[in-house]
C-alpha cells in the first residue's frame, strides 16, 4: 500500500518566530500521488463522514487526472469555503475517519487534497461565479461566521437577495478573530468571503443585532431571518484571582492577536502583552491556538494546564503534535484552584491541585477528581483561560417569542426552524461550541429550509 | 464610514464631534456608548454617546486626547470619516423619578454625566450637578449642565474657577449639612468615582458609577472589561457600564486599566514621531 503523502511544513525552530502558515500545502506532484491512493469506492464511506456530503471520490479523481479546476467545481457544489475547511476541519474525526483505508493503514489525506484544489483555484485567479435568476425574496443573515456565510452563499445561489449583518468591523466570525494566521491565513479567509460577496451577498458590518437593530425589526423588511450568532461570552473558572491583570480569556487574547493584529504592534494600534511564563488553561483547539500564539509573541515557557490526560484532549491531533514540536509543555491531571497576584495586581503564580481519573461515568468518560492535599504552586506571569464559551444571549434576549434551551442555545426543529415564524437558526448558537464544518452544515441545511419557506411553504411547526 | 458633520474644540485637547450614524442615533439612550475604530490599522475604543438627534441621524461624542487613538481622532475635521462605529452598546440608564439626584462629573466625565443628568431632569428629578476639572480651561459643558440642573457647582483642583478641590468637596458639604439626596451618579477617573462612592457609602445613599475599563469588542465576547461587583464578575460592556458604586472593586479596576500602560506610551511616542 502506498504511503500517505506527508504535508510539507515550516521547520518548528523557524516557525515559532513567525505567524506564517505552518502547513505549506501539496505541490501538484504530491497531490496527484496522494490522489492515486484513493480506491474510488463505489459506495464511498468518506462522503458520509463529511458533514456537508462533498463528493470526495469525484474531486479526488479530478486531481488524479490533473483537472484541478474541475475538482473545485465538484467541491463547491457542497462547500463554498473549501480553502478554509481543507485547513481547519477535524478530518480525523470526519471524512478521513470514515475512509476505508483507515482500517488497515493511513486514510487518504482528504483535507490536504481539498485545500490543494481550492488553493489552485485561488492562485489561478479564475473563479466561476454563477448568479441565479432573482426571486425577489429578501433574507437577512445575522452573523458572518461559517454558518452565516454558508447560508448566505446558498441563499444567493437560489436567487434570493441576501444581507448579512455583522457586529464586528470585518466579516468572518471565528475565522477572523479566533483561528490564528499560522493555521488559517486571514488573506485566504478574506478571499473566500470575497467570493461570497461576488455571489451577490451584501455584508453590513458594525451592526449588532439585538442592539443596533432587532430581529423583530428585520422581519418587517425581510421575508426570513437566519440567526448564526455563534458562541458568545467566554467561561471563566470562577476561582479567586481570575480578574488579576495579565489574566486573559482566550477570546480576548486571540481577538487581539488575530483580528486586531496586535502581533504587529505598534504598526497596528492594538497592544498585547505576553510574559515569560504562560499558562493556558484548557486543551481544546482554542487552548492550543492560544499557547502557540503566546510562543510566537516571545513567551519563554508555555504550558497547557489540563485536568484530564493527553488522551482526552479535545484538540485536533495534528495541532497537539505541532504544539509539542514547537515546545509547548503539558501539565496534565492538573486543576487550577487559585491565582496569586503581586503588589501591582498582576498575576504571579498559580495554585493547582493534582487530579486522578475516576471510573467511567454514564457517558463512558472518566471524570477527574482532585487528590486531597496535593496542592502545589508554580510561577506564571500570564494566564490564558480557554475552557469554552457559552451561547451568545443577545439575540435570544431581545427577540420576542424565541424559544431557548436551559443552556441558552436556540431551539430549532430538523429544518432549522425556531419558535418564531420566519426565523431560522444554526451553528454554535444552536449546538453550543462545535466545529467550523458543522456550522457550515447547519447553514446549508437552513438555507434550503429557508428557500422552501420563502418560495411556497408557509406552514410552521408549533413549539 | 461615519462622517463627522460638526467639530467643536471644547477645551485644549477635548473635542466634540457630531457623527452621522443613523442606525445608532435611532436606538441610542442615555448611558449607552459606541465602539469606534479610526482607521485601517486602528484599535477599537469605547466612547459615550453624549447626545443624539434621531431626526438628523447623528450622535455626539466628546473625547479627551490622552493617547495615540484619541490624538489621531482629534486630527480629523468636519467632512472626514471614522472608519467603524458600532452601537448603541451597554444598558441604558433607568429614566425614572428618584427625587433629588446629585450628578458628579470629573474631567471629560462631565460629558458623560450630561446625558444622564438631562434624562433625570426630564424624568422630573431635582438635579444637583457638580462638575470638576483640573483647572478652568479644562472645564467642559458648563452651559449645557446648567441648562439641565436645578443647582450647579463647579470645582477645580487649582481653584482657578469655582470651589478649590475635587467634586467630592461640595457633595460632602451637602451631605454633612443634612441635605436629603436620593441618588448620586458619578462619572470620571477611577479615584474620583471611588472617592464619591466612599463618601456616600457612609450615608447609605444609592450611588451609580459609569465604569471605564479596557474594552475590545464591546459585545460581551472577550471579558477584558470584567469587573468585580458585589463579589461577582460582571462584563461592563453588556451588564454595565453603570454599576452600584458601593459594590465595585475599584482597586482591581485600576490595576486592570494599567495592563498596557507601557505599550500605550510607546504607541503615542511613535505617533508623535510620525506627526512631526
Amino acid at each position: 500500500m502506498l504511503r500517505r503523502q506527508p504535508m510539507p511544513e515550516l521547520d518548528p525552530r523557524e516557525r515559532i518566530h513567525t505567524f506564517d502558515e505552518v502547513a505549506l500545502g501539496y505541490n501538484e506532484e504530491q497531490a496527484i500521488e496522494e490522489a492515486k491512493r484513493c480506491l474510488q469506492c463505489p459506495r464511498p464511506t468518506c462522503v458520509q463522514g463529511c458533514p456537508v456530503g462533498i463528493d470526495i471520490p469525484s474531486f479526488i479523481l479530478c486531481i488524479r487526472e490533473g483537472r484541478f479546476e474541475d475538482a473545485v467545481k465538484v467541491i463547491k457544489k457542497k462547500n463554498h469555503l473549501p480553502a478554509i475547511c481543507g485547513r481547519v476541519c477535524p478530518v480525523e474525526e470526519q471524512c478521513e475517519n470514515s475512509c476505508i483505508l483507515n482500517k488497515r493503514g493511513e486514510p487518504i489525506a482528504i483535507g490536504n487534497l481539498e485545500r490543494f484544489a481550492s488553493d489552485c483555484e485561488r492562485r489561478s485567479g479564475s473563479r466561476v461565479i454563477e448568479r441565479a435568476e432573482p426571486t425577489g425574496k429578501r433574507v437577512a443573515v445575522v452573523g458572518s461566521g461559517p454558518a452565516g456565510l454558508t447560508a448566505a452563499a446558498d441563499l444567493a445561489k437560489f436567487g434570493h437577495e441576501v444581507t448579512i449583518f455583522e457586529a464586528l468591523h470585518v466579516p468572518g466570525g471565528v475565522l477572523m478573530y479566533g483561528i490564528p494566521e499560522f493555521r488559517l491565513p486571514k488573506k485566504i479567509v478574506e478571499e473566500e468571503i470575497d467570493y461570497v460577496k461576488k455571489l451577490g451577498v451584501n455584508i453590513k458590518t458594525d451592526v449588532l443585532v439585538g442592539r443596533t437593530i432587532t430581529v423583530d425589526e428585520l422581519l418587517q423588511e425581510f421575508d426570513a431571518v437566519f440567526i448564526g450568532t455563534g458562541a458568545g461570552p467566554p467561561q471563566f473558572l470562577g476561582i479567586p484571582g481570575e480578574n488579576l491583570a495579565m489574566v486573559f480569556s482566550a477570546n480576548e487574547f486571540l481577538t487581539r492577536v488575530n483580528l486586531m493584529k496586535a502581533y504587529d504592534f505598534p504598526d497596528y494600534d492594538t497592544p498585547i502583552r505576553i510574559g515569560k511564563r504562560v499558562a493556558v488553561i484548557g486543551a481544546g483547539n482554542v487552548a492550543f491556538d492560544s499557547a502557540r500564539s503566546a510562543l510566537r509573541l516571545g513567551a519563554e515557557e508555555v504550558s497547557i494546564v489540563y485536568r484530564r490526560t493527553e488522551k482526552e484532549m479535545p484538540a485536533r491531533l495534528e495541532e497537539i503534535k505541532r504544539a509539542k514540536e514547537e515546545g509547548v509543555e503539558f501539565k496534565l491531571l492538573t486543576l487550577p484552584v487559585r491565582l496569586l497576584g503581586d503588589e501591582k495586581g498582576c498575576v504571579k503564580a498559580m495554585e493547582c491541585v493534582r487530579m486522578e481519573l475516576g471510573p467511567p461515568d454514564s457517558s463512558g468518560r472518566r471524570s477527574p477528581a482532585p487528590i486531597k492535599g496535593s496542592n502545589f504552586v508554580f510561577d506564571v506571569d500570564t494566564v490564558i483561560v480557554a475552557i469554552g464559551r457559552t451561547p451568545n444571549p443577545l439575540v435570544p434576549s431581545t427577540t420576542s417569542g424565541l424559544k431557548v434551551s436551559g443552556k441558552g442555545t436556540i431551539v430549532v426543529d430538523d429544518a432549522a426552524r425556531t419558535s418564531r415564524i420566519g426565523v431560522f437558526a444554526g451553528g454554535d448558537i444552536v449546538t453550543g461550541e462545535a466545529t467550523v464544518i458543522k456550522a457550515m452544515g447547519a447553514g446549508r441545511k437552513a438555507a434550503s429550509a429557508i428557500h422552501s419557506y420563502v418560495m411556497r411553504e408557509k406552514n410552521w411547526p408549533s413549539f | 464610514m461615519y462622517e463627522i458633520v460638526e467639530k467643536k474644540v471644547l477645551a485644549p485637547e477635548i473635542k466634540l464631534y457630531k457623527v452621522n450614524a443613523p442606525l445608532v442615533a435611532r436606538k441610542a439612550r442615555p448611558g449607552q456608548f459606541v465602539i469606534l475604530r479610526v482607521g485601517e490599522r486602528g484599535e477599537r475604543i469605547p466612547l459615550t454617546i453624549v447626545d443624539f438627534d434621531r431626526g438628523k441621524g447623528t450622535i455626539t461624542i466628546i473625547f479627551q486626547e490622552v493617547g495615540k487613538t484619541t490624538k489621531q481622532l482629534g486630527l480629523l475635521g468636519q467632512g472626514d470619516c471614522i472608519l467603524n462605529l458600532v452601537g448603541p452598546l451597554g444598558i441604558p440608564l433607568e429614566e425614572r423619578f428618584f427625587g433629588t439626584v446629585a450628578c458628579a462629573g470629573g474631567g471629560v466625565g462631565t460629558a458623560e454625566v450630561y446625558p444622564l443628568a438631562r434624562a433625570l431632569k426630564n424624568a422630573g428629578n431635582f438635579v444637583i450637578s457638580i462638575i470638576g476639572a483640573r483647572s478652568k480651561e479644562l472645564l467642559v459643558l458648563e452651559h449645557e449642565m446648567r441648562g439641565v440642573s436645578d443647582e450647579l457647582y463647579i470645582t477645580t483642583d487649582d481653584g482657578s474657577k469655582g470651589i478649590r478641590g475635587f467634586v467630592t468637596e461640595p457633595l460632602r458639604a451637602m451631605l454633612d449639612g443634612g441635605r436629603k439626596i436620593d441618588l448620586v451618579i458619578a462619572v470620571g477617573p477611577v479615584p474620583m468615582m471611588k472617592a464619591v462612592s466612599d463618601l456616600t457609602r457612609e450615608k447609605g445613599i444609592k450611588t451609580l458609577v459609569s465604569l471605564n475599563p479596557l474594552m475590545l469588542d464591546g459585545m460581551g465576547m472577550c471579558g477584558v472589561c470584567r469587573v468585580t461587583v458585589g463579589g461577582r464578575t460582571r462584563f461592563t460592556c453588556v451588564e454595565g457600564p453603570m454599576f452600584d458604586g458601593h459594590e465595585v472593586d475599584f482597586d482591581e479596576l485600576k490595576a486592570r486599566l494599567q495592563t498596557y500602560f507601557e505599550q500605550e506610551r510607546l504607541s503615542l511616542q511613535k505617533f508623535h514621531g510620525l506627526v512631526k
